[in-house]
């Protein structure tokens, strides 16, 4: 299979790799796929408390050329954005950006369920932190 | 020494052409063109007895007698009329074949189809190390089983099947035998009788000769086979193969079964040593990798291994200029990890992770120092990568994991 140069650029540099501490209540972390499908994408986002933005992303994947660079580009893409913003994001962006052939695009399908699972667990952290810091009031109250 | 490169190290898909093979060849495209089956004048008779040489030297390969052997277009072909030809030939004795789920496609689909024609097939199940077991073979045979059909080395995992002990057991049963030969001939002592073979499949291209040649060799005494012929026509190769012959291929196949009969004892001995530095370089320098199948009954010149927490894809994209196959999905058009690794029920997540490396000819020590040393960059980059090894160092249990997967996956 040919890969085009995009996706061989993000394959041989790719951009943020790495982890975010898991417990941070500033962090979401997503990770979908499955080891047996032969693809798993963690990606992770850094809400800045102040701004709402998106000021750090991290992705670590197991998956072909593809994936990797779907995965790669996207936490390229996720910085600077607000939650809302991210979740815009759509597979068919990174298709088109990475020129994928169409017997790739369940790799792009698979970044976007990345971004959505990290806001996702971004936001339920949120809420649990707005419930826990509700309930450490009420004792001195 | 300089390597050259890309290095090819996918002899198990197919062989360059040697170059004395391709001497012998040329002259029969233009001096000696004649067609083999023109009985009458000295162009036919030039073909025909290029063909016979190259007949003798391929039955000579296996240990089995010139008239034995029929040639055909590759081993699909072979496999496709030991197979049909069979079933066709011997319905009224009954309908049911037996073969392994390891086997190659040819094989596969082949009874696949008669499946859809009525017939019955057993698809018996390997063990761990990619062997049948012979008493599941003996278990599944019915009075109604016409073939065992089952490979003699896997052509992914390089893994020899217990070929002498399904022969006795088909001898003493009176069942036919076929065998897929193609990785096994030609690399390693294969000899139809002392195996007990009564078919067997071979391939040109496999053994440093031409493509879309091959053979079946079709036992003519105890038992004297027969076969109803899938191709009709001119009712050459004893009229079971009809078609003008391939007298430039089959001159080609026959030096080289020559050259491997000559030269196999040598040649299986150096690409044995190679293939294990190759195996003890990269269990040197990298942790968690796996060698899918027995490493006992093994083809020599095949590694085939399974590099923990990285995708295949992914692998081959950073060696690059190196030539080898992976079992993983996303290198084959199915999206389906080999059948093969599968069945050898290490997982899924190992079959995606799984490099096939086929030595041959002209693989040099080099090469496998440069392949080894390559392997060992990328997959510790990948591994850096891959949010798999990291939940592994986190001491996670992937297995008991709970995945979320999509639907369509
Ligand atoms: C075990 C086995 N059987 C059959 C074949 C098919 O051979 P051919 O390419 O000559 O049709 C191959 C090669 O792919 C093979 O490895
Ligand atoms: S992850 Fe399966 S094809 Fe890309």
């Amino acid at each position: 299979m040919a890969y085009s140069n995009k996706v061989i650029d993000h394959y041989e540099n790719p951009r943020n790799v790495g982890s975010l501490p898991k417990d941070d209540p500033h962090v979401g972390t997503g990770l979908v796929g499955a080891p047996e499908c032969g693809d798993v994408m963690k990606l992770q986002v850094k809400v800045n408390p102040q701004t709402g933005i998106i000021d750090e992303a991290k992705f670590k994947t197991f998956g072909c050329g593809s994936a990797i660079a779907s995965s790669s580009l996207a936490t390229e893409w996720l910085k600077g954005k607000t939650v809302d913003q991210a979740l815009a994001i759509k597979n068919t962006d990174i298709v088109n950006e990475l020129s994928l052939p169409p017997v790739k695009i369940h790799c792009s399908v698979l970044a976007e369920d990345a971004i959505k699972a990290a806001i996702t667990d971004y936001k339920k952290k949120q809420a649990a932190e707005g419930k826990s810091a509700a309930t450490q009031v009420q004792p001195s109250a | 020494m300089a390597i050259k490169l890309p290095i090819y190290m996918d002899y198990h898909a197919t062989t360059p052409v040697d170059p004395r093979v391709l001497e012998a060849m040329v002259p029969y495209f233009t001096e000696h063109f004649g067609n083999a089956a023109s009985r009458n004048h000295p162009f036919g008779w030039e073909a025909e007895e290029a063909v016979e040489k190259a007949r003798k030297q391929v039955a000579e390969l296996i240990g089995a007698n010139a008239k034995e052997i029929v040639f055909t277009s590759g081993a699909t072909e072979s496999d496709n009329l030991a197979i049909k030809g069979v079933a066709g030939m011997y319905r009224e004795k009954g309908n049911h074949l037996i073969t392994a789920v390891t086997e190659h496609k040819a094989v596969i689909d082949t009874c696949k189809h008669l499946e859809k024609e009525g017939y019955r097939v057993t698809y018996l199940p390997v063990q761990k190390d990619g062997r049948i077991s012979l008493d599941e073979l003996k278990a599944a045979i019915s009075d109604k089983t016409i073939l065992i059909t089952i490979m003699a080395a896997n052509n992914e995992i390089g893994v020899i099947q217990p070929i002498a002990g399904i022969g006795a057991i088909a001898k003493e049963k009176g069942i036919l035998f076929h065998t897929d030969a193609v990785q096994m001939a030609g690399k390693v002592p294969f000899n139809v009788n002392d195996l007990k073979v009564d078919m067997a499949s071979l391939s040109a291209h496999k053994m440093y000769g031409p493509k879309g040649v091959g053979a079946l060799f079709v036992r003519r005494r105890n038992p004297r086979v027969l076969l109803a012929p899938i191709i009709d026509g001119g009712g050459h190769e004893r009229g079971m193969r009809s078609g003008t012959l391939n007298v430039t291929g089959i001159v080609g196949f026959g030096k080289a079964a020559e050259l491997c009969r000559l030269e196999m004892a040598s040649e299986a001995d150096r690409l044995g040593k190679l293939r294990d530095r190759l195996n003890e370089r990269l269990h040197k320098s990298l942790d968690e990798i796996y060698i899918n199948g027995s490493t006992e009954h093994r083809l020599p010149h095949n590694l085939n291994i399974s590099f923990a927490y990285v995708e295949g894809e992914s692998l081959l994209m950073g060696i690059n200029d190196v030539a080898v196959s992976s079992g993983s999905a996303c290198t084959s058009a199915s999206l389906e990890p080999s059948y093969v690794l599968k069945a050898l029920g290490a997982g899924d997540d190992l079959a995606h992770s799984s490099i096939r490396f086929g030595l041959g000819r002209w693989t040099t020590d080099e090469e496998v120092d440069y392949v080894a040393d390559k392997l060992t960059h990328v997959v510790t980059r990948l591994r850096e990568m891959s949010p798999l090894y990291e939940l592994a160092k986190e001491g996670v249990d992937l297995s008991t994991m709970q995945w979320q997967t999509e639907p369509q996956h």
